[in-house]
């Protein structure tokens, strides 16, 4: 699918339901993944090492069942090629088409439908 | 919703190494997914989402923004003014976008109060259709400023 929830957007996104204190990170689910292949760019991987929460990466990884092509822990100095391309297909191939972001306090459940995540609240909410 | 189109799909075109659209009209998202489709971009993620209401993202999580927000009515003053205050909460460098020209002087002064450095760089005419029963002609051209708010000088 062209649309798509990538782990880029997982890991800028936070709940705003009412009264939550720390609404990151989301939870990922999904009942459908897709995979494609989009040009390597190093500049581009390295400067978003930079602003990734790392754990809130390797845990969306984990969720779209590709946890084991990243380390625990950050790297401390930008990184290899191999942990750049790593981060690469992670962050930009591997796609959320179905699924959910849920909040991780209230437990409210945000659909992502044909790759879009529907962030709606209620009036109440 | 054609002027949407253009910028999450002009941003991308133009280089953006990735681009976020945050929209809330579920026609004007099908016609940008149609177009993203049909382009075959895929650098451009959607999110539907409010961006009156509270955040649904991080603060400074974006490099700019570029946005054309609705310009108010008569019930919905000031709505691009919360358009304005969400994008520089979410970006960490400049943002663009576009205000009827006869609003210049408050934006201007409303931003710089708050630090901000306020650019416009380009004046042009928007065509808006009849909308209402109370409007007399069938379309009319307002003045509009397309603007730079920057952080620093």
């Amino acid at each position: 699918a062209v649309v798509s929830t990538q782990s880029t957007g997982h890991n800028m996104m936070k709940s705003h339901c009412k009264g939550v204190t720390n609404g990151f990170p989301l939870k990922l689910s999904s009942t459908k993944v897709d995979v494609k292949e989009v040009e390597f760019n190093a500049d581009f991987i390295t400067r978003m090492l930079d602003r990734l929460e790392w754990g809130a990466l390797v845990e969306a990884a984990r969720q779209l069942g590709v946890g084991d092509s990243l380390p625990e822990m950050a790297p401390e100095e930008g990184g290899d090629e191999e942990l750049l391309r790593s981060v690469h297909h992670v962050l930009l191939e591997v796609e959320v088409t179905e699924g959910e972001l849920e909040c991780p306090e209230t437990g409210r459940r945000f659909p992502i439908r044909n790759g879009i995540p529907d962030m709606r609240l209620n009036e109440e909410e | 919703s054609s002027g949407i189109n253009a910028e999450y799909g002009g941003c991308a075109m133009l280089g953006a190494g990735h681009v976020t659209a945050l929209e809330v009209d579920p026609d004007a998202i099908e016609d940008l997914a149609g177009n993203l489709e049909e382009y075959e971009m895929d650098n451009v993620d959607v999110v539907q989402c409010d961006v009156t209401a509270p955040s649904s993202f991080k603060e400074g999580v974006f490099d700019t923004a570029i946005m054309n927000p609705p310009f108010g009515t008569k019930n919905n003053e000031g709505i691009d003014m919360v358009f304005l205050d969400r994008a520089l909460e979410l970006c960490r460098g400049s943002v663009y976008s576009f205000h009827k020209s006869s609003t210049r002087e408050f934006i201007t002064r409303r931003m710089e109060s708050r630090g901000y450095h306020v650019t416009v760089l380009a004046e042009m005419k928007f065509s808006i259709p009849q909308m209402y029963k109370m409007h007399r002609k069938k379309e009319v051209l307002v003045d509009v400023d397309f603007i730079r708010v920057a952080r620093e000088r």
